[in-house]
């Protein structure tokens, strides 16, 4: 089944990153205006708006704050893998009809509020309190550090080959100004096994930054897409999967939704793995690539410590990952998955600089929400 | 803190005070479940007995807390998912060896921390 109308994203934008001073709404403001200018359209053409972490009614926020009445929103809330799935539904709504021009942004000011907290985000009516929350579980770390645990424990995997993770993410982030760590200089593996354990086996290294940061992104239909000033990134397919709210529900730890979510997403495309030239996967911790990298198939079950190796998800490796320096290294706020969307769709128009993907035409982006909870992968490409 | 609980939960809770932990048994598929709720998650049916676990299993998988924002435990301690003999996995705490001293599938046994209102924790030593 293929994407049933074309739809293509036709602006991308940061809000200011890193430790900004400003407020969640100012942020949101900053990253709306500058995708809309960068796609040549304006507020008065916007009619549908996908956000979350705005407040509890996200949405509602969010438009009445731009001034726009939109005719279709979604505020699904499912952590960092939200935005992809927005892409999702506003290409569903896009074709359905019920609206034309979809804006999907996010804004936090989780590191000037010194709003993030290791124990993560209290509901005393949920099961997880009376079950999980007694045994002092950092959230959403803990259940990472368990399956980063069991990871090393059956593949034989050490501590090292997380840290690489790490370590690729920052050769990156110093080729992108836009970076937290843009110049703070490279990273060892050493550095990161030395780091401060916080949930063994992951150390304050293995861990994305806390920051600031927005962005947003614009969606029409490919056939208005083509009468506007950038090129087109083409929606080519998408597919999401959720498997478990707490730490205790997946049977395997080693089993992740982003199996079901890749696999629907490539059939969608009609593409597999091999056809992929540049890939954005939610690096909340170094462990959540690994596993990302074989549920979506670019390597078997154990294989990804290996896969890593060698330089190969390095600047000038042979699989460009996150070539913005990730959540690690350039910038993590609330949620990180609609950075993920910028740098892909940065990388097909081939904007990207110093950090440039040479040839770059089939991308894609990975969010990954909550305690391995929910997933989702949007492949893109350039309009041929 | 006080430990939540609700109508379905409440039984589960009860039965800690006394030393038992409890699992739902499926009368219709068999399966036990962990934790407590209105229906089986295996098959859908609200056909639920409680059953008492032998309290015997193995470390799925296990992290050591070294900093944390909670009162209670003090850090460093352990936090684990323990696969229990009749098949659910527990979030639960392994108590009674050094935080580096545990390793995956390991053997082990249940036991039982206070939380201060009569209630208890299980929680897991070694086998």
């Amino acid at each position: 089944m293929a994407v049933s109308t074309a739809v293509a994203v036709v602006g991308a934008a940061e809000s200011d990153l890193g430790a900004t001073g400003k407020s969640i709404l100012h942020l949101q403001a900053q990253a709306v205006t500058r995708a809309l200018a960068d796609a040549g359209l304006c507020l008065a053409d916007v009619d549908g708006l996908a956000t979350a972490g705005a407040s509890r009614f996200s949405a509602a926020q969010v438009a009445e704050y731009l001034g726009i009445e939109p005719a279709w929103t979604d505020s699904t809330f499912a952590g960092g893998s939200a935005f992809e799935m927005y892409v999702a539904r506003a290409a569903q709504a896009i074709g359905a009809g019920q609206c034309s021009t979809v804006l999907i942004s996010h804004g936090s000011d989780q590191r000037s509020a010194r709003s993030r907290s290791l124990a993560g985000a209290a509901e005393t009516h949920t099961p997880q309190a009376q079950f999980e929350t007694p045994y002092g579980p950092l959230f959403p770390l803990s259940h990472y550090a368990m399956a980063a645990q069991r990871y090393l424990h059956v593949h034989g995997a050490r501590r090292e080959h997380l840290a690489e993770i790490a370590v690729a993410a920052r050769e990156w982030a110093l080729r992108n100004p836009a970076a937290f760590r843009y110049g703070a200089g490279p990273l060892t593996v050493d550095e990161v096994l030395a780091a401060p354990m916080v949930s063994s086996p992951l150390t304050a290294a293995d861990c994305c930054l806390v920051t600031d940061g927005g962005g947003a992104i614009v969606l029409t239909s490919l056939e208005r897409a083509r009468d506007l000033r950038p090129d087109p990134v083409v929606v080519l397919g998408y597919g999401e999967s959720t498997t478990n709210a707490g730490m205790a529900a997946p049977d395997d730890l080693l089993r992740p939704g982003s199996i079901g979510s890749g696999r629907r997403a490539f059939a969608m495309a009609g593409l597999g793995p091999g056809d992929v030239d540049v890939a954005e996967v939610y690096d909340s911790f170094t462990i959540t690539v690994l596993m990302t990298l074989e549920g979506l198939g670019f390597c078997g079950p154990g294989e990804a410590a290996g896969f890593v190796g060698g330089g190969r998800i390095r600047p000038g490796g042979a699989f460009p990952l996150n070539t913005n320096g990730g959540g690690l290294s350039y910038c993590h706020p609330g949620m990180y998955g609609l950075l993920l969307l910028v740098e892909a769709v940065r990388q097909l128009r081939g904007e990207c600089g110093d950090r440039q993907v040479p040839g770059a035409e089939v991308a894609l982006a990975h969010g990954t929400g909550g305690v391995f909870s929910t997933h989702a992968t949007v492949l893109l490409g350039v309009d041929r | 803190m006080t430990i939540p609980a609700d109508e379905i939960t409440a039984p589960w809770w009860e039965a800690t005070r006394r030393g038992s932990l409890l699992l739902q048994r499926c009368g219709a598929c068999r399966r036990a479940q962990h934790y407590p709720r209105a229906l089986c998650a295996a098959c859908g049916s609200t056909d639920l007995t409680w059953t008492e676990s032998a309290g015997r299993g193995v470390v799925d998988s296990f992290t050591v807390v070294h900093r944390s924002p909670f009162p209670e435990p003090q850090a460093p301690y352990v936090v684990a998912r323990v696969r229990l003999a009749e098949g659910p996995v527990l979030l639960t705490n392994l108590v009674g060896a050094a935080p580096d001293d545990w390793r995956c599938d390991e053997p082990v046994r249940l036991t039982w921390r206070p939380v201060g209102d009569g209630r208890r924790l299980p929680v897991f030593e070694k086998e």
